[in-house]
């Protein structure tokens, strides 16, 4: 009988120093949880994408809740988090500039060929690093689909070889433009009213022969740009679209149509 | 010498001849759970070496200077389970406020060790094999360190089987299992050795 008695007593008390020691513990050595970080926490998405540049919305919430970092970040949370996380915070909400993923290349199968074929090869990285992917343009898109496989919102599909980004599920995470191994896919804003749909910079007349509708950068849009948006950089057209104001001139003008006027909210390319 | 002679056939004896994971077979939940990624399961292998030795440090005493003289030896099983549990969390406590930089990078794991198979093996089979206090510290490092051995082995061998084309009836946990059954064979090839190594003199 003493036994048993003292068996439950030894465990009684051993679970008793267990909890008294855990309870000190915790009073004497708890860390105070930041209520604001979860407080902030709750205005994110949780799509844990990475386009605010931290570890995910947990660590974004974290930055937020120790202040100077600014609250439009969340890109595919867009303007309503950035002021939910705003008055969260109890300051100014920022202006949230809401982008869409735009891939600068229309050398489909018809406008441009292959130099050589890469066999076996399901990505673009490792097509990318053999003798960069086969395709006669080294800027061109490779058709693998690595931007489709990360996109979180599938947005992206590959059609004739080139990627395609449906700008009505794209969330604007930026993950496919980190991917691309040839960089050729950026963010644009969602009011973007013209793009230029090549990444070519060859010269005109090499970038001539390797794709039909490439740019040859002969700055016919620079000159006729009643706003100054465009500069060639390096046998490249490049929009500002601080500047744009979506007169569309320079799609009119561009005699290889590689400035397309684009509408992403009614998702309409060309 | 002797003692060191030892001390080196338990620490080697226990990293790859009784490997918990791939020869006694325990602690296979994060064996399988947490070895797809090589950070995670270098993580997971760190924080049960830490856990294995604490819990060590704690269980032999109790068992030598409580259970034994007042003849509760039963009553091994569940005092350990409890003990352990509470000794997790406190120290995952402690590591919050004083290490936040080791909790961040172990803390994941530590609640999923508390209650975890390999940890109380460890602890009761010291008992069971009679070693002392100092022997007991130094197997349960070596089966700390055969753990993370067996983790980050698995997780080159998973990273290998994601690039792999595997019959549609195998893909995921089936053909987990036969490799880890693969690398467990491969474990096999240890017996025995240590005792050869380190002869005695």
């Amino acid at each position: 009988m003493t036994d048993i008695i003292l068996a439950i007593v030894i465990l009684f008390a051993a679970g008793l120093i267990c909890a008294v020691l855990l309870a000190l513990a915790s009073h004497y050595m708890g860390v105070e949880v930041d209520e604001t970080v979860n407080r902030v926490r709750e205005c994110l998405p949780g799509a844990n994408c990475g386009a605010c540049g931290y570890t995910g919305c947990d660590g974004y919430a974290e930055a937020l809740a120790k202040g100077g970092v600014k609250t439009n970040l969340c890109i595919p949370g867009g303007a309503g988090a950035a002021s939910a996380i705003a008055a969260a915070l109890g300051v100014a909400a920022e202006e949230a500039v809401a982008v869409c993923a735009f891939v600068h290349c229309n050398g489909t199968d018809e406008h441009t060929s292959k130099c050589a074929e890469v066999d076996g090869c399901s990505s673009c990285k490792a097509a990318c690093l053999t003798f960069g992917g086969g395709e006669s343009c080294i800027y061109s898109c490779l058709g693998c689909g690595d931007c489709a496989d990360v996109c979180p919102a599938d947005a992206i599909c590959v059609k004739d070889g080139i990627a395609r980004v449906d700008t009505r599920l794209c969330i604007g995470c930026g993950m496919c433009a980190k991917t691309c191994p040839k960089h050729i896919i950026s963010m644009l804003p969602r009011t973007a009213r013209a793009a230029v749909i090549c990444s070519n910079h060859d010269t005109g007349a090499v970038a001539n022969k390797t794709c039909k509708v490439g740019c040859i950068a002969c700055r016919k849009c620079e000159k006729t740009c009643p706003h100054g948006a465009i500069t060639v950089v390096n046998n490249l057209a490049v929009i500002d679209y601080e500047k744009c104001t979506g007169c569309r001139e320079c799609v009119a003008v561009c005699p290889k149509k590689c400035i397309k006027s684009v509408d992403f909210e009614a998702h309409t390319i060309g | 010498m002797e003692l060191f002679r030892s001390l080196v056939i338990i620490l080697m004896g226990s990293v790859l001849v009784n490997n918990y994971v791939l020869s006694r077979f325990l602690g296979i939940c994060p064996f399988l759970g947490v070895s797809k990624k090589l950070d995670q399961a270098t993580g997971m292998g760190v924080s049960v070496i830490f856990v294995m030795i604490m819990a060590t440090l704690a269980t032999w005493p109790i068992q030598t200077f409580i259970l034994d003289p007042l003849g509760l030896g039963y009553l091994q099983t569940i005092v350990f389970i409890l003990v352990i549990a509470a000794l997790v969390q406190f120290i995952e406590i402690v590591l919050k406020k004083f290490m936040p930089a080791l909790h961040k990078s172990l803390g994941v794991y530590l609640p999923l060790i508390t209650t975890n198979c390999a940890v109380l093996g460890v602890t009761i089979n010291n008992i069971n094999d009679g070693y002392n206090f100092l022997e007991s510290i130094v197997a349960a490092l070596g089966c700390g360190l055969g753990f993370l051995l067996a983790m980050v082995l698995f997780a080159g061998v998973r990273s290998r089987l994601d690039e792999s084309d595997v019959p549609q009836h195998f893909k995921g946990l089936p053909i987990t299992l036969i490799s880890a059954s693969i690398v467990a064979l491969a474990f096999m090839g240890f017996g025995g050795i240590v005792e050869n190594l380190f002869p005695a003199v």
